[in-house]
């Protein structure tokens, strides 16, 4: 029998895993932010099959669309274009990246031999979503709006709070400095 | 079915990527994208234990590491904005004065 669970897991997987291998290949901070998207994307994917159907909503509706469409229309802002290279990446090239393939394979057999290849089924609730049932699936805004808006409503007034700040802070930080003096604009 | 630990695996390969970004990319808007590489990784675990142990809570932290991304993401870009406004460069190796 076919596992389509793994199969869509590995495909999922693999598409993020190349989205992230592109976006330290690339040199362009352009094509980085897409490679970024499909990331965010395949990864919202592979929350649907956790059962988690907000996060994956939300996921492609914040992350994917408002947080990247900031971070292009930055890069188009500033005109960012090909990174140069310099001395100190160098250096981080020769120990960053043995350094932190060991800690990731190290991290990797680690919990494969703690967790062990036959733990519980984490698509339970995928299960519960082919077979249709009727009644509301954990990870539904039916079940996580509660959850919200009653166990965690200070945490969330919390970061509506913060998140106001951080706006009033962005406007502040990225308008100009009123003692500058306005330059003329050529063209239109 | 497909296990936990194999979750985990993508989501640590998934940071070891933005760790790896985040030292060897010279261009500060890239380490950001980088940052929220890691971040993403982070939430991937953070979906996966919830589905394992059947808790919700994890998948309302995950929406709260969302909010914090959106507003690390604004202040961050609007540092960069004024960065490159005086230093005229996105490159961090030139922004080694320590004042703008």
């Amino acid at each position: 029998m076919l596992n389509v669970h793994l199969m869509l897991f590995v495909a999922f997987g693999a598409i993020a895993l190349a989205g992230a291998i592109n976006l330290l290949a690339q040199t362009h901070p352009i094509n980085s932010a897409l490679s970024l998207i499909a990331v965010m994307a395949a990864l919202a994917g592979e929350y649907l099959l956790l059962g988690a159907e907000f996060v994956a909503a939300v996921q492609i509706i914040v992350y994917a669309g408002a947080v990247m469409v900031l971070f292009v229309f930055v890069i188009m802002l500033l005109n960012a274009g090909v990174e140069e290279r310099t001395k100190g990446s160098r250096v981080a090239i020769l120990f960053g990246i043995p350094g932190t393939l060991l800690g990731s394979v190290l991290v990797a057999w680690a919990v494969l031999q703690h967790s062990g290849t036959e733990a519980v089924t984490a698509g339970a609730w995928g299960d519960r979503v082919s077979q249709l049932a009727p009644q509301a699936v954990p990870g539904s805004p039916e079940t996580i709006g509660p959850l919200l808006f009653h166990e965690f409503l200070l945490p969330f007034e919390i970061t509506s709070n913060l998140i106001l700040i951080a706006i009033m802070g962005a406007v502040v930080l990225a308008s100009k400095p009123p003692s500058a003096p306005v330059e003329p604009r050529e063209g239109n | 079915m497909v296990p936990l630990s194999y979750y985990l695996v993508l989501s640590g390969i998934l940071f070891a990527c933005g760790v790896i970004g985040f030292l060897i990319k010279r261009n500060i808007i890239t380490i950001f994208l980088s940052i929220e590489l890691m971040l993403n990784g982070v939430n991937l675990s953070f979906v996966a234990f919830a589905a394992h142990w059947h808790a919700l809570a994890g998948q309302v932290f995950v929406f709260f590491v969302m909010v914090v991304a959106a507003a690390e993401a604004a202040v961050g870009l609007a540092i960069i904005i004024a960065v490159y406004r005086t230093r005229e460069t996105l490159n961090v190796d030139r922004v080694n004065l320590l004042k703008l």
